[in-house]
């Protein structure tokens, strides 16, 4: 059984005829050819396919194509504006690059979606820790290469960037105990 | 060393892949639109041990669209060419190891591959294979090292030992050993065991083959091309020119994507030759954990002579690994666990033992340490004992005992140069900081209990001893007529960042700004034999070759350009010059360039006996020390980890944030390694085969890195660079252990830590080691 599925992704209207029960996360990649979100293990746990669903981080790959019908998905292709040769990249994604926050890349996009909805809900704005802030929030997202340390600092200089963490882990910053704690 | 307009080297230029993983436009395997593909799938084993008696297909199910692949009706010793195939197995070090069980055949671990299978869908191509039912007849499988050992039932030869070794410093017979340690005050005395880990790279192995002209076209997620182009030629029966290998963009590797991605290859290769299309295989994440080469599960018996001063008078270690059902690398596994056994230490007196054995667990392999993470929680576990019962200071003794210019390793190795031991304790010590409040409660409440925890360590970098000058790694620099310069080298970048490592090396020697430097995707028919990327060898090794060959490259273009008269940069005189040869017929352009291809060449002095297995195992080492605080919740038992301070000596930090990335990922491995990861075996089956149960660290599990690069530099690596990959994988798992042990006043000597280990080792009388009592 074939429904058809209207929905708009970053910011654009998509309509897919597929089973209501294919994955989201198959419908981006294989209908609509968006394949930055990626499956790591199809059953929730790593976070490489997170999307925003109406600005929600989800992982797609628990999602329905029938439960998206009428509803708004961001990818990661969504995150940076400009055009794909010269993309002007979203902070967190230009934090990321800048501090050694992505390392094979796998995760990547899952990362930067999840981080960038953190940086936007303005969920760290006064947190008491905002590093412990987003280890929590991005605890779904699971990352094999990089210890998770520049990828925080890489969050946390995006989503405060007047604060003095953003200093930390940048240019030639981890040379003897610089930009550690 | 440091030209005015390079200045590349020391830098933490952002990685040249960032952009396009950070915006999702790099293509993985699993992202490539190829038309007319097919997706297969393989038909496992289900018993650890039998026999393969055939395949049924269900007669009610549709095949007409499916093709099925078993290894009889296949062509093989026909070679390619003729339309058949090569030799049924894969090539590594042995070749006990089949691509497909033949039917009649002996399976030797479950999700063993029996069959293969290929479909316009991945659905479909799932929908046949629950239609497929492999038949099998069950033997007694060998499920245990002592099992192995007692070689009842047989696997490998007479004995099921796959390789063993024997070092011996400072004594010829077994007798004189055992005097000197008779002659040691006091004898310290520990089994050591630790458990299989999985990778757990986020991207599952994925591969393409396509059958294009009589030439194989293999394509996927690997760490060395060349290790496939081998196992290809075997298993098609085919020229080296008949096979084009070609690395994707790899999302993690480990070790786990060394030597499996040849067993992938096979598969993809097999099908696309049955179906006449290309075809894709990705692992579902549950097949990868299953079936795939883990950490190898280690015992390691470890006996410590100590003289009333402390210092120690003799060392002997007895190594066993588990190796599973094929021999795949575990000889080389084995080497370097004991080739670190001895640790870092001082001492005339020392015998290691290793033996790697066959059982009927899937293969055991590579990963990050290989061999050496084992041998290390063993001995820095001992050392944390030696110093409890001594009454010194943890970084007291191991400053003490630890190795200095001048001393002898294991195998009798002279240490020269680039010795870390200082400067990494000094920089530790300093970081150190007072150790944490030993009772509390946490946020919760609860109770705890905290603890700090040592290790001190070492890693060879590098192949071990005359390895590098056996392959003879090359590898190769363009310049460009239109100004870019390219390296060309089979080594791949798997995250680890080696293609930015490269970018800064040649543009450092080449004297030009890194943007135009490129790396393209390893391909074997565009790349030399730089060799696999493996055993902290690739920015040492291969960036030295990198080096060399750019400085070469630079000296040659502006020698014919002072001769013409020709100024400007380097990419302006290249292009004149590669205008001129053009002119004179373009004979020596190799691609439309000017190239340089240069050939691995040994430090002096280096002299290494296989047969004895003595003299310099590595041309050097990094050095590290780690510091671990903890605690523990003693209601739920669950382990915190505090602080993780970490200190690496990597000779020279090319590029520091990368470097970070190296050391602080390498880290939490051994974190996850200490207290989280289990792979759960049950009658020769992983258990746990899903993200869901086999846990590896998050975001909320390790606390804030502290870690520290001391650079003592290596003269023969590139601006002094020496290893980084694996050293942090080898000793903070040790340290883990050591603040338990501090904190709860039991040891911990099995791996992973688990909180009913610890509630089992808290009991009243129960047992001190962990699950089975690891303790002697």
């Amino acid at each position: 059984m074939s429904l058809l599925v209207t929905f708009g992704v970053n910011g654009q209207i998509a309509s897919v005829e597929v089973s209501p029960w294919k994955r989201l996360l198959d419908v981006l990649r294989e209908d609509l050819h968006l394949t930055g979100t990626k499956e790591g293990c199809g059953e929730g746990e790593c976070g490489a396919c997170t999307v925003l669903l109406d600005g929600v981080p989800v992982n797609s790959c628990l999602v329905a194509a029938g439960q998206c019908d009428g509803r708004a998905v961001t990818t990661v292709e969504g995150l940076a504006r400009g055009s794909a040769a010269e993309p002007l990249l979203h902070a967190v994604q230009r934090e990321l690059v800048a501090r050694g926050g992505a390392q094979c890349g796998i995760c990547t996009p899952g990362i930067a979606v999840c981080a960038a909805h953190l940086c936007e809900s303005g969920a760290l704005v006064g947190a008491s820790d905002p590093r412990a802030k987003v280890r929590e929030l991005l605890a779904g997202n699971i990352c094999r290469c990089t210890g998770y340390q520049l990828v925080v600092d890489a969050v946390i200089a995006a989503a405060l960037p007047d604060g003095e963490s953003a200093e930390d882990g940048a240019g030639d910053g981890g040379r003897g105990d610089g930009g550690a704690r | 060393m440091h030209t005015p307009s390079g200045g590349s080297v020391g830098k933490s230029l952002p990685r040249v892949d960032g952009v396009a993983k950070v915006t999702g436009a790099a293509h993985y395997l699993d992202d490539l639109v190829v038309p007319r593909l097919r997706h297969g799938v393989t038909v496992r084993s289900t018993v650890a041990h039998g026999t393969f008696d055939g395949l049924d297909l269900d007669p009610a199910f549709d095949w007409s669209q499916i093709t099925v692949v078993t290894a009889d009706h296949l062509g093989w010793g026909q070679g390619l060419a003729a339309g058949g195939l090569g030799q049924n197995h894969i090539a590594m070090l042995d070749t006990d190891q089949p691509a497909l069980v033949p039917v009649g055949g002996r399976i030797k671990h479950v999700d063993e591959p029996l069959a293969l299978i290929a479909a316009p869908t991945r659905a479909l191509a799932l929908a046949a294979r629950a239609h497929a039912r492999p038949r099998q007849t069950a033997q007694p499988a060998v499920l245990a090292i002592d099992d192995a050992l007692r070689a009842e039932v047989k696997l490998y030869g007479d004995d099921n030992v796959f390789k063993q070794f024997l070092i011996r410093k400072g004594h010829a017979t077994d007798d004189e050993l055992e005097a000197a340690m008779a002659g040691a005050d006091r004898v310290l005395e520990g089994t050591y065991h630790t458990g299989a880990q999985e990778q757990m790279y986020i991207e599952p192995q994925a591969m393409m083959a396509t059958l294009d002209g009589g030439i194989m076209r293999i394509a996927g997620s690997m760490q060395c091309p060349y290790y496939v182009h081998k196992a290809m030629k075997v298993l098609l029966g085919c020229d080296a020119e008949q096979v084009v290998v070609t690395q994707t963009v790899t999302g993690g590797g480990f070790g786990g994507k060394e030597e499996y991605p040849s067993m992938l290859a096979a598969h993809c290769a097999l099908l696309a030759q049955a179906s006449g299309a290309p075809v894709k295989m990705v692992y579902d994440r549950d097949a990868d954990i299953a079936a795939t080469t883990k950490r190898h599960p280690s015992r390691v018996h470890h006996r410590l002579g100590l003289r009333a001063d402390g210092t120690i008078a003799a060392i002997d270690v007895d190594v066993i690994f588990d190796g599973g059902a094929y021999l795949t690398l575990s000889p080389v596994v084995l080497s370097r666990g004991v080739l670190h056994a001895a640790g870092p230490y001082r001492c005339d007196v020392v015998r290691v033992r290793g033996r790697a054995v066959a059982t009927n667990h899937p293969p055991h392999g590579a990963f990050r340490g290989f061999g050496a993470p084992q041998t290390t929680f063993a001995y820095e576990r001992q050392l944390a004992k030696a110093a409890r019962v001594l009454g010194v200071a943890p970084w007291d003794h191991r400053d003490r005992l630890a190795l200095r210019p001048g001393d002898t390793t294991a195998t009798g190795q002279v240490l020269e140069r680039s010795v870390g031991t200082d400067d990494v304790l000094r920089a530790i010590r300093e970081a150190a900081g007072p150790p944490p409040t030993r009772d509390g409660t946490n946020r919760h409440g609860a109770p705890v209990r905290r603890g700090r925890g040592h290790a001190f360590y070492f890693h060879g970098a590098g192949f071990t001893g005359s390895g590098e000058q056996r392959l003879a790694g090359r590898a190769t620099v363009v310049a460009r007529p239109d100004g870019t310069f390219e390296v060309l080298a089979s080594s791949t970048d798997m995250g680890q960042g080696a293609i930015t490592i490269f970018t800064q090396l040649a543009a450092e020697a080449l004297g030009v700004p890194p943007e135009q430097v490129r790396v393209p995707d390893p391909a074997t028919d565009h790349v030399p034999d730089s060799g696999p990327t493996v055993a902290s060898r690739t920015c040492m090794v291969v960036g030295g070759l990198v080096d060399r060959a750019a400085r070469t490259l630079r000296l040659r273009v502006e020698a014919w350009a002072d001769a013409a008269g020709i100024k400007g940069d380097l990419a302006t005189r290249a292009a004149a010059m590669i205008a001129a040869m053009i002119e004179r017929g373009g004979g020596d352009l190799v691609g439309g360039g000017v190239a340089e291809t240069v050939q691995y060449e040994p430090p002096p002095g280096i002299h290494w006996d296989d047969a004895t297995y003595t003299g310099q195992a590595y041309p050097c080492y990094g050095w590290a020390g780690c510091l671990v605080d903890v605690e523990v919740d003693l209601d739920t038992r669950e382990v915190s980890l505090l602080r993780c301070v970490h200190a690496v000596d990597v000779g020279r930090a090319i590029n520091p944030v990368i470097v970070r990335g190296q050391i602080e990922g390498g880290t939490v491995q051994a974190l996850g390694w200490a207290v989280l990861e289990s792979v759960v075996y049950r009658d020769g089956k992983v258990a746990n085969a899903s993200m869901t149960n086999c846990i590896v660290p998050t975001f909320a599990d390790v606390p804030d890195l502290e870690t520290i690069i001391v650079e003592c530099p290596y003269p023969y690596g590139p601006s002094g660079a020496k290893g980084v990959g694996e050293i942090p994988m080898d000793g903070p798992a040790a340290a883990v252990a050591n603040a338990l042990e501090d904190a709860l006043g039991v040891p911990f000597d099995r791996l992973p830590i688990l909180p009913e280990d610890i509630a089992r080792a808290l009991r009243p009388g129960g047992g001190a080691g962990g699950a089975g009592g690891g303790a002697a």
